[in-house]
């Protein structure tokens, strides 16, 4: 069975995100009254498994995210045989 | 005489100065493709480059590479391990060190002379300088952000003034407690951002880095 994945990894909570902190100022700079402004990295991953549960969190926690410094989740959607 | 790997991998480009200075230091050096096999040397260098154009993550790639498990083994031998720069990166990407190495506090890339305060002289990296000894170095990363939560880590050198004082100023890419390089428990591991291959001879205008091939070298021949 085939699978697409929609994996977000971001930035622990109170860890400095410097692309985002950019961002923001830029947006501000335009005139929105931004608060805050966070980058997190998005993955859209399409594979086959029997097991897709298994092997996106094992594809999170081998590459895709850093458990010093990242958090992730992800929505699992079946795309047929 | 101990013989180095450094080790190549894709988008490497630090590996013929890191090689150079191995020999200056008097030991014996090769550069090896990262699909070689680390057999017969008794330490390894991953040197400075952006390894897979730095994607994913600065050093991630690399760090999951097969020729890092042979490295891993070579560390529980107790055999010396640097990472320079990139292989800093890879050494905190594979878990041989604690940490992560964020995106610059400004992010963009630093390439610049900073000066170091030596905090520890008893890894095997370190053994010819003196503990608050201050050197200076070139930086050239946009990751070099250092963050851990470990309490187990040996922090070998901190980003300094001239005088050595480790102040916020003297701190170039936001890095925690402005660490520069730290180290595994057992010494034998260092991974460090600035580049000891370009401050290994005075016609590049430091000699300061060469003692951290220097001491790997002695340990080495233990």
């Amino acid at each position: 069975m085939k699978y697409k994945a929609k994996i977000i990894v971001r930035l622990k909570e109170g860890l400095n995100d410097p692309e985002g902190r950019v961002i923001g100022k830029a947006l501000k700079n335009l005139g929105y009254k931004i608060e805050d402004l966070k980058v997190p990295k998005y993955f859209e991953v399409v594979f086959e498994s029997d097991k897709p549960e298994k092997e996106v969190e094992e594809m999170c926690k081998r590459l895709l995210a850093n458990p010093v410094i990242h958090t992730y989740e992800y929505q699992l959607e079946p795309l047929g045989e | 005489m101990p013989k180095f790997a450094v080790i190549v991998f894709p988008g490497t480009n630090c590996d013929f100065e890191t090689v150079e200075a191995i020999k200056k230091a008097g030991g014996e050096a090769e550069r090896v493709w990262y699909k070689s096999s680390l057999k017969d040397f008794d330490g390894v260098v991953l040197p400075g480059g952006f390894s897979y154009a730095d994607y994913l993550r600065a050093g991630a790639i690399s760090a999951r590479a097969e020729i890092m498990e042979e490295v891993k083994a070579l560390v529980s031998e107790g055999k010396p391990v640097l990472g320079i720069c990139n292989g800093f990166q890879i050494l905190t990407e594979s878990g041989l060190l604690p940490g992560a190495l964020r995106p610059n506090k400004v992010p963009r890339f630093l390439c610049k002379w900073v000066y170091l305060r030596v905090n520890d002289a008893q890894t095997a990296f370190t053994q010819f300088y003196k503990e608050g000894e201050v050197i200076r170095m070139p930086i050239a990363h946009a990751e070099g952000n250092y963050y851990t939560d470990s309490p187990k880590v040996r922090i070998v050198f901190q980003y300094s003034n001239e005088k050595g004082n480790v102040t916020e100023d003297a701190n170039p890419n936001g890095s925690l407690l402005n660490i520069a390089g730290v180290s595994n428990e057992k010494g034998n591991v260092l991974g460090m951002m600035p580049h000891p291959e370009r401050a290994s001879d005075k016609w590049l205008g430091s000699e300061d880095g060469l003692k951290v091939f220097k001491s790997m070298v002695e340990y080495a021949k233990r």
